[in-house]
């Protein structure tokens, strides 16, 4: 063991223009202060719901008797469709999301009543003594089935760029394949739970751990019948959503929100952990099938893509899903000609929802499967082929969707993590390693990641935010973004109180409300500090504009010269602290609070066409992974990884390296150990922690060198010219899925006719990673003998 | 009433049911809402807080990590529960809430107050053992391992461990332990009167009890119990605690006739060993057998197993999380009687046995009889689990224990192989190979066991006793793996066996290497 010398502020910290602030809330976070959903005080008289679903994954409710449950000890109120007072589909984009079957079911663990009781367990036993009929129906819950019959919950979609097939025909070489590719259970740490507080006029306030605090709000009123303006929905944080409690939050709410408004009382609805797993949606699984067309040199000449997203019951996000698989089935690689289809299939398991990322890591592990492929067709370093087709150089810049790829220096990125790494070096050291060594080997792999920032719908790119300063100097801040870990409050606290010049500290930061900032965007897509910053900023130098009024005409001093920096504000000869100058304005009846909003500009996109500019700009970096796997077991272990991120000029290094670590692991754990399993009925069996299995700390790897990328503001008019953090690094580790199949491909002699390609699939747990080994070596033994 | 510390606020219960949960006291009762709810089935570890109590020979408190949400209020009686509310002194910071501020360890925060947890139990353990300096990381990941992180990527955490741990000082933990120390013996001087919590104090009582309430619950650790009302929501209402109970708490060496004697209880065994006793005053104690309490905490018997079997040590490392492994007793391990539980296919091979009280008799039953069929055992109604009896290390036998898991650490496994075998040159002269996960109860692979037994451990070999592996079991598939692979899997084991006996310079372990080659030091 090396000394250990706790190093607080590493370099690459204090070379970021951001200060690496604490999370505003990481004191509360450690003595256990922090509030979530059912941390907050209780209400006299207080009920709790649970919810009781489908015991079948299609079919029709024959006959639903609840007579025991409302009888049951302690229950108050149960509720089914019939009770909905307003709209029934809580659908977000299309309909299909039903709060409650009425008839038809279509997942197992579909909602068909709630239940509210004094206390949660009452709750839940009452809900276990519905008893419920169904006719039965045949479910569909693969995909290969649904692609056949072609069922599907929105119709498929095409980008197409030049000529594929003549180019597939015309290319000196061709390869196909296949990769199926596991969904991703959320796994965030606080389950779903919303609380819902009876207000005296017929509305609700309604506090829930949700990422979408406006769509909650919409859902609820269009629940209850009630206009929008009766329903209020607050999130001060959520405990993770990764994307899960975008729509997937909406229906606990409505349902809490409901049930509130009928008994009078306040009511919690949450789910238990298990009902969570079954209840709401996941990652969409995909099954993808390339054809590809290059040249000896390993030039890339033309790819058809089949990307078959598994998107369950209901069409939810998963339109949107699949598009953002399609937009990076490119990855980070120039593609002459190009088709890519996106199938948006139906199964009777839960509906698919969001998942950092958003089909795009489901589509771009396809193009790094496929560049393996040819990397090991021709006999050469997967890296070179990945240098060989990057993105760059005249005519070499165009996205399959007809986007330019700039203001991304992938070369550069992937040449400094190449050096960094001692990829060669190492490269040359684990091929003698594994020829020594029989039982286990090792692998590595370097990949990169260009993954687009902005909502795909153009309307959703926009933010608002308010700035308030108080008589006293202290200034506090509300926006539309929510509070998931990311940090997002620290940072937009942070570009607050640069544009004024104040401390940080100054700032306060709450709760998010939709009655202090309407019709926001969900906190998605990576959005959260590039729109709500931006709409912050414009508050903040709204009120900083009036300041420089009053303070100029109070002083005699030209606007221009009063300068705020310091946590002070200079006018001429005079220094004020913030509580002088807000004191002083007030006085002069100066207005201290300011609304800010932002768009998006520059993007459009014309989905009949497929072509625009969908992405404001792009965001990416690359890792570099190494692997040991056990040839007898399949067991692994992640032993390095190196990345180097781009994250332009970086607002809060520490909030952005937590960002690259923690989505490298969540991406690594998607890609390995996490699979999630049905039975033949369409039952989830891997319905909790015991048999779901996230990364664990010794999943860590040992070495782990993050590295944000220097000297590369944002070339596009970002908030500090800074990039998106939250998803991209998410796929940073297809590098460890591909480090494993680099490992397994040593099994088979390394040159000449008898290597033999891992078709691996994800996740790589050991069963799949054996199950590889074996076909390896059964096929490198029938080469030996033939 | 059972009686306990609320940190320095005692407590006292009358009223309480069986079966609360210490996270339901603490949430639902008290209100103290630090203390998170991530799963309630001791596998996130959100809930985890912190258990002192006395040392049974030093009086020093001992912490333990637990995870609340599996542990019964009424085993608390008088022991210390320690909740990250309570870190803070006098507005203060402590050094791992403090580290893991300064290290950027938190994010969503929901995680945290467990980490919080089990970073402090760590911290006391290691000023316990005056441990100083730099931790290794193997050892964090070990106090770790049973708290899950989902946005973090653990990094930040594991530095924040490494910090808190380097700046290592006293806290009011250490400045209040008298007088803490004190009330608990105070306390524990009491016998508890809880009308449905009972906790007999001798191995007697606990048969008595037994016999006047045949229906109720025996709760050694209560990792699996407890399950049965956080996940299947029953009702407990009368449980047996066996942790008090003395005889089978103690961990020592005898004779494996004196385990059955009429002498044998508690109060009077001179040989009992405590389990902070080293390792070299246990060994020269004269016996052929360990004998360990059915409710002495794996945590604890750990380290003593340690010396005797190293394999067993990796088990025991690899069994559920510290907070499991703090609760988790091997008499519950066995009489749980899951297929796939870690230490019946290691006892079955070592040829262990239990020892089975009913009244006031006792007998021996070994623990490859134990099991009956899935979930079924040989135990008799008002019988219960006294403690197990495990020979101890032969010279010429060696114990190999592999456990393949989807996850490295705090997981269950796919497939559990144990072999105990000897050698005679090339020859494998004697060998008993014991299986979890293969089939309905941990078992025995006759056939292949005598494939291996007697002959030279050739290919040839090698495929003969895999062919009787593939029969002597028929695995099914489930979550955790399908049967083809929990087969292959078997079978593969035996040639890592074959590589471990005869070339014991290839590396066949994932685990074992990268702690070998100490890549965990880069």
């Amino acid at each position: 063991m090396n000394e250990f010398i706790p190093d607080l502020k590493p370099a690459s910290l204090l070379a970021a223009p951001g200060a690496p602030l604490a999370h505003d809330s990481a004191r509360k976070h450690v003595t256990g202060e922090a509030r979530y959903i059912c941390d907050h005080a209780r209400a006299d008289g207080q009920l709790f719901a649970c919810i009781g679903g489908s015991a079948i994954a299609h079919g029709r409710v024959r006959r639903m008797d609840l007579s025991r449950v409302r009888a049951a000890p302690g229950v108050v109120d149960v509720v089914t469709a019939a009770e909905v007072p307003g709209k029934l589909d809580i659908g977000a984009v299309f309909p299909g999301d039903p709060l409650f079957a009425a008839d038809e079911v279509e997942y197992v663990g579909q909602p068909l009543f709630a239940v509210a009781a004094r206390d949660f367990v009452s709750a839940r036993r009452a809900a276990a003594l519905a008893h419920v009929e169904y006719d039965e129906k045949e479910p569909v819950l693969e995909v290969e089935r649904a692609m056949e019959e072609e069922f599907y919950v929105r119709p498929p979609h095409r980008i197409r760029r030049g000529d594929a097939d003549a180019a597939l025909a015309e290319s000196p070489r061709r390869i196909s394949g296949e990769v199926r590719v596991g969904g991703q259970e959320h796994f965030y740490l606080e389950g779903q739970a919303s609380l819902a507080l009876p207000e005296e006029d017929g509305g609700v306030t309604i506090h829930s751990s949700s990422q979408n605090p406006t769509e909650t709000q919409k859902l609820a009123a269009q629940v209850l019948a009630l206009p929008m303006n009766m329903v209020t929905v607050v999130t001060r944080r959520m405990g993770g959503g990764f994307g899960g409690k975008e729509t997937h939050a909406g229906a606990w709410a409505c349902i809490a929100a409901l049930l509130a408004r009928r008994t009078g009382r306040a009511v919690e609805c949450r789910l238990a952990r298990r009902d969570d797993m079954v209840m709401t949606g996941k990652r969409h699984p995909f099954v993808n099938r390339y054809d590809a067309g290059f040249g000896d040199d390993g030039a890339i000449t033309a790819v058809k893509h089949v990307l078959a997203g598994q998107c369950g019951n209901s069409p939810d996000l998963s339109d949107a899903v699949v598009d953002r698989a399609m937009f990076h089935g490119d990855n980070s690689y120039y593609l002459p000609h190009a088709t890519i289809d996106g199938l948006r299939c139906k199964t009777h398991t839960v509906s698919n929802t969001a998942f950092r990322g958003f089909g795009g890591p489901q589509g771009m592990i396809a193009m790094e499967a496929l560049i393996d492929e040819i990397a090991f067709t021709l006999g050469a370093d997967p890296l070179d082929i990945r240098k060989k087709n990057l993105y760059g150089g005249a005519g070499r810049n165009i996205t399959p969707y007809h986007q330019e790829v700039a203001g991304i220096d992938l070369a550069g990125i992937v040449g400094q993590l190449e050096t960094e790494c001692e990829y060669r070096r190492r490269r040359a050291e684990i091929a003698a390693f594994n020829r020594a060594s029989r039982v286990l080997k090792r692998g590595l792999a370097l990949t990169p990641v260009k993954f687009g920032i902005s909502f795909t719908v153009r309307h959703m790119n926009q933010a608002g935010a308010l700035v308030q300063l108080y008589t006293d100097g202290s200034i506090l801040v509300n926006h539309g973004g929510t509070e998931m870990g990311q940090g997002l409050m620290i940072k937009v606290a942070q570009v607050v109180a640069r544009e004024l010049g104040a401390d940080p500290a100054r700032v306060g930061v709450t709760a998010t409300r939709t009655d202090k900032i309407p019709n926001t965007s969900p906190t998605a897509a990576s959005s959260g500090a590039d729109i709500n910053g931006m709409a912050a900023r414009n508050a903040a130098r709204t009120i900083k504009r009036r300041l420089r009024a009053h303070l100029g005409a109070k002083h005699g001093v030209a606007e221009e010269e009063i300068v705020f920096a310091g946590d002070r504000i200079r006018a001429g000869g005079e220094t004020l602290s913030f509580a002088q100058a807000a004191d002083s304005a007030h006085r002069a009846r100066v207005q201290l609070f300011a609304g800010g909003f932002y768009k998006t500009p520059k993007i459009y996109y014309d989905r009949e066409r497929v072509s625009g500019r969908p992405y404001y700009y792009f965001a990416g970096g690359a890792a570099a992974s190494e692997v040991l796997i056990d040839t007898l077991t399949g067991e692994y272990k992640l032993l390095r990884a190196d990345i180097v991120h781009d994250v332009g000029n970086s607002i809060n290094p520490a909030m952005d390296i937590g960002q690259i670590e923690g989505g490298y692991i969540q991406g690594v754990g998607w890609l390995t150990c996490e699979e999630l399993k049905w039975d033949a009925r369409g039952r989830l069996l891997t319905d909790g922690p015991a048999t779901y299995k996230i990364p664990a700390i010794a999943d860590a790897p040992p070495v782990f060198n993050v590295r944000l990328l220097e000297n590369a503001p944002n070339s596009e008019e970002t908030i500090f010219r800074s990039k998106a953090v939250g998803e991209p690094p998410l796929m940073l580790a297809i590098s460890a899925w591909c480090a494993i199949r680099d490992a397994v491909a040593s099994l088979a002699p390394q040159t000449g006719n008898g290597r033999v390609f891992p078709k691996l699939n994800a996740p790589a747990t050991p069963e799949e990673i054996l199950r590889t080994a074996d076909e390896v070596r059964r096929a490198a033994g029938e080469k030996a003998k033939a | 009433m059972i009686r306990f510390l609320l940190n320095k606020e005692e407590v006292s219960l009358g009223d309480s049911r069986a079966d609360e949960t210490v996270l339901d006291y603490l949430r639902e009762r008290r209100r103290k809402c630090g203390s998170k709810e991530g799963c309630a089935s001791g596998d996130c570890g959100a809930c985890t807080v912190v258990v002192a109590a006395p040392g049974e020979k030093s009086g020093a408190l001992q912490y333990r990590a637990i995870n609340s949400c599996i542990a019964f209020v009424g085993a608390l009686h008088g022991r210390q529960l320690i909740t990250v509310e309570d870190l803070e002194d006098d507005g203060a910071l402590h050094p791992v809430q403090r580290a893991m501020v300064e290290q950027h360890g938190s994010q969503c925060g929901f995680c945290t107050p467990g980490f919080v947890m089990s970073m402090f139990a760590l911290y006391k353990n290691r000023q316990a053992r005056r441990a100083r300096g730099v931790v290794p990381r193997r050892e964090i990941e070990e106090a770790l391992g049973g708290n899950l992180c989902r946005c973090t990527g653990y990094r930040p955490i594991i530095d924040a461990a490494r910090q808190a741990l380097f700046e290592m000082r006293d806290d009011q933990f250490n400045r209040g332990e008298a007088e803490c120390a004190r009330r608990l013996r105070k306390i524990a001087a009491e016998k508890p009167r809880a009308p449905h919590f009972h906790l007999p104090q001798s191995a007697r009582e606990v048969a008595e009890l037994l016999e006047k309430n045949p229906s109720a619950r025996l709760l050694a650790g209560g990792t699996d119990l407890a399950l049965e009302t956080t996940q299947q929501l029953k009702a407990l209402d009368e449980i047996i605690c066996l942790r008090r109970a003395a005889e089978l708490r103690r961990v020592r060496v005898c004779n494996r006739k004196d385990a059955v004697s009429e002498k044998n209880d508690g109060e009077k065994s001179a040989a009992t060993m405590s389990a902070t006793m080293s390792m070299k005053k246990a060994r020269d104690k004269t016996g052929t057998h360990w004998e360990i309490g059915a409710a002495a905490p794996l945590g604890e018997c750990g380290e003593l197993l340690a010396g005797e079997y190293p394999d067993l040590a990796e088990l025991l490392r690899r069994f559920g999380s510290a907070q499991v492994r703090n609760q988790a007793t091997l008499g519950g391990n066995i009489a749980n009687a899951s297929p796939i539980a870690d230490l019946p296919p290691a006892l079955i091979a070592l040829g262990a046995e239990v020892v089975l009280q009913r009244g006031a008799k006792l007998h021996r039953l070994e623990v490859e009889k134990f099991f009956l069929d899935y979930k079924k055992t040989a135990l008799q109604k008002g019988e219960f689990i006294r403690s197990v009896l495990l020979p101890r290390a032969s010279q010429r036998a060696r114990l190999f224990a592999y456990k393949v898991s989807k996850r490295i650490d705090d997981d269950i496994s796919a497939v559990c192989a144990v072999f105990y075998v000897e050698t005679d040159g090339a020859k494998i002269s004697g060998a008993r190979a014991a299986f979890g996960g293969m089939a309905a109860v941990p078992k025995r692979a006759m056939k292949c066991e005598r494939a291996l037994r007697g002959r030279a451990f050739d290919e040839r070999m090698l495929e003969n006793a895999a062919r009787a592996l593939a029969e002597d079991f028929t695995p099914i598939s489930d979550a955790r793996a399908s049967a083809e692979y929990r087969t292959r899997v078997a079978q593969n084991l035996l040639r890592r066996l074959q590589i471990e006996l005869f070339e014991p310079e290839t590396a066949a372990r994932v685990d074992a290497y990268v702690h070998a080659e100490r890549i965990l030091a880069a």
